[in-house]
């Protein structure tokens, strides 16, 4: 299916869950409510027109210092999909705000997406309902913070964790 | 109190021993890991009844520092990524760049980005399958393939100037042009390249020790691999014809002849299967890319001698200026390739995107201007606000890099997608109820590779 085709089947199932869409650059792309996007990730995997069997990618943006965003919903977390069967893909966002930084968990689809998910959570401090696991992945536990946030410096050093004495 | 029997002393007071899961540490420093990584193992005897992977041992927070410099100060990180096949993750994050900016490379850089692409596919997979081999006993193999990939290396050195930290790909082009005499010292190196796989094959492949410690080990079925978002040679191995090259042309691939190899039951040994077919598609792609590749040798168009940059600057100085631009200068050596020629060959003539040919940059003032125009800060590369995601087929798989841009001159975001975590995300799947000793080749057949799984 072409990205149109993808986009409108997307708009068709969720109806108002699907906020926007565009194709820059010919990357599909759908802006969808947190409250719809488990259901259409479900949709994307199932559907005998999609079938999205394969999740890509899960991370996030922080939009706490983009020019014209600075005042929405902080973070997006972003789905990139592909379909082995049918050669499409698509990308589904979701935006949280900053104190209210949870999205479901996407792992009863996908058991690749625990450590996606865990890397998010390790990154950008989005958490994801209902996840089995959701620790740090990359850093250790003790680490504080969230390093891609754009409000993390990067000169920030932090003790690495040794033996206690 | 008594003194403890030695039994006692390890299975604990009383010990009756058997019964209880023995909890080992596989890494972080292990000599059969390829990077550092822990795998923690819950063991009934010798069976994995339970295992965990922990990574991060080598984050070095690639991506936070993609978003503080210009576009292509991310270049050199992207060689740390994958250290065995750098030249893909330059490539692939210079079309995800390009793909923002909406231009489009020539095509000779197309051949030639498929060209260094393929050579560092064989030395990835040589890699692998020589590690792995030598892990289980075949030292031999190792040592064939380590010579087979330092030939390959001598390519990627003439051609980029270093072997591992090459730094070679640029957004709108790459470098250099192909240095001269690259097309016969290709063919020579792929005569070795094909010699020590067929020794390899002869060594290992139906050895029966090679045979017994990979067939049916590690495998995961088509649905499991495909779950777990596992792409390249292992997805191939399940039996699934997803090759990003073939399903999704990008650069030239779409003008090569190539087969996907696929094997069937996604064991151990298939992978090894997939990965020796590979190198051989490979070596094709770039034979028929050497002969097609536009542009073909490199001929210096040199009407009127070529002369010295000194005195081309002197003439300048003068006020001589007439037809300056188009006489030619002697470049030092470290510039060889990035002459006016062979940049207009190879890069795209943008004069938002790509530095000036060094001749105008020391010869002309509007050159100068051009280059500071890139290289000073708030100005450079300025893409459009947006976001673009660029798949390119790694060696472990589907490389990809999501770039955000907000109009400035750096990054927002940088996203590299790891073609090698989810394999090791499916490591505790794979080896779950098999021998200890198994972990060795499965570990191997996944060819972790550290910079790009921990960035």
């Amino acid at each position: 299916m072409d990205g149109q085709a993808i986009l409108a089947r997307l708009r068709e199932r969720a109806g108002n869950g699907v906020l926007e869409t565009h194709d820059f650059r010919g990357d599909s792309t759908a802006v969808v409510t947190r409250e719809s996007i488990l259901d259409l990730l479900t949709f994307c995997r199932d559907d005998a027109a999609l079938e999205f069997d394969l999740l890509v990618d899960i991370t996030a943006v922080d939009n706490l210092k983009f020019p014209g965003r600075e005042d929405g919903p902080r973070f997006e977390v972003v789905y990139h999909l592909y379909s082995t069967v049918q050669n499409h893909r698509v990308r589904l966002k979701v935006r949280v705000e900053e104190d209210d930084a949870h999205v479901p968990t996407a792992s009863v689809l996908w058991p690749i997406a625990n450590w996606l998910e865990r890397e998010v959570w390790d990154m950008f401090g989005v958490r994801f309902d209902g996840h089995p696991d959701l620790r740090r992945l990359l850093l250790y536990e003790e680490f504080i913070g969230h390093p891609l946030r754009k409000d993390y410096p990067i000169e920030r050093r932090q003790p690495l964790i040794g033996p206690k004495v | 109190m008594a003194e403890r029997t030695t039994r006692e002393l390890f299975l604990g007071e009383g010990g009756t021993g058997g019964n209880e899961h023995l909890h080992v540490n596989l890494g972080p420093a292990h000599p059969a890991m390829h990077g550092i990584i822990r795998i923690f193992a819950e063991l009934d005897g010798e069976t994995i009844v339970k295992a965990d992977v922990e990574i991060g041992y080598l984050h070095r927070a690639f991506e936070k520092d993609c978003e503080v410099g210009p576009y292509n100060n991310a270049i050199p990180y992207t060689d740390r990524l994958n250290y065995v096949s750098p030249l893909i993750n330059n490539f692939g994050y210079a079309s995800a760049v390009e793909k923002l900016l909406g231009i489009e490379i020539t095509e000779r850089c197309a051949y030639i980005r498929v060209i260094m692409s393929e050579i560092s596919r064989i030395c990835d997979h040589l890699t692998c399958v020589g590690a792995s081999a030598m892990e289980l006993g075949a030292f031999t193999v190792f040592l064939y393939m380590i010579k087979a990939r330092e030939f390959l290396w001598e390519l990627v050195e003439d051609v980029t100037g270093a072997r591992l930290t090459i730094s070679y790909g640029r957004v709108g082009g790459v470098k250099a042009d192909l240095p001269e005499g690259f097309d016969p010292k290709v063919r020579k190196a792929f005569v070795e390249v094909r010699q020590v796989l067929k020794e390899v094959h002869l060594l290992v492949t139906g050895n029966r020790i090679f045979m017994d410690r990979m067939v049916g080990i590690g495998a995961l079925s088509r649905r499991d691999t495909i779950a777990w978002g596992i792409t390249g040679p292992l997805l191939r191995a399940a039996g699934v014809a997803y090759d990003v090259r073939r399903a999704q042309p990008y650069w030239a691939y779409d003008r090569v002849e190539f087969e996907v190899p696929v094997g069937k039951n996604g064991d151990n040994f298939d992978r090894y299967l997939v990965r020796m077919a590979e190198m051989e598609q490979s070596m094709r792609i770039v034979e028929q890319a050497l002969d097609t590749i536009p542009g073909g040798a490199i001929n210096v168009d040199s009407e009127g001698k070529p002369i010295d940059p000194a005195s081309y600057v002197d003439r300048g100085k003068q006020g001589k200026t007439e037809g300056l631009l188009l006489v030619p200068i002697t470049l030092s050596p470290n510039l060889e390739g990035q002459g006016r020629a062979a940049q207009g060959r190879v890069n795209v003539h943008d004069k938002r995107v790509m530095l000036p040919p060094k001749e105008n940059t020391y010869g002309s003032i509007e050159g100068l201007m051009n280059h500071f125009m890139l290289v000073m800060d708030g100005y450079g590369i300025r893409p459009p606000a947006g976001e673009a995601y660029v798949p390119v087929e790694g060696a472990n798989g589907e490389l990809g890099f999501y770039v955000v841009s907000d109009g400035t001159d750096r990054p927002y975001r940088v996203r590299c997608r790891p073609p090698c975590l989810p394999p090791v995300a499916a490591i505790p799947r794979m080896i779950e109820g098999q021998m200890v000793a198994d972990v060795i080749p499965t570990f191997g057949s996944v060819n972790m590779i550290g910079g790009e799984l921990d960035r």
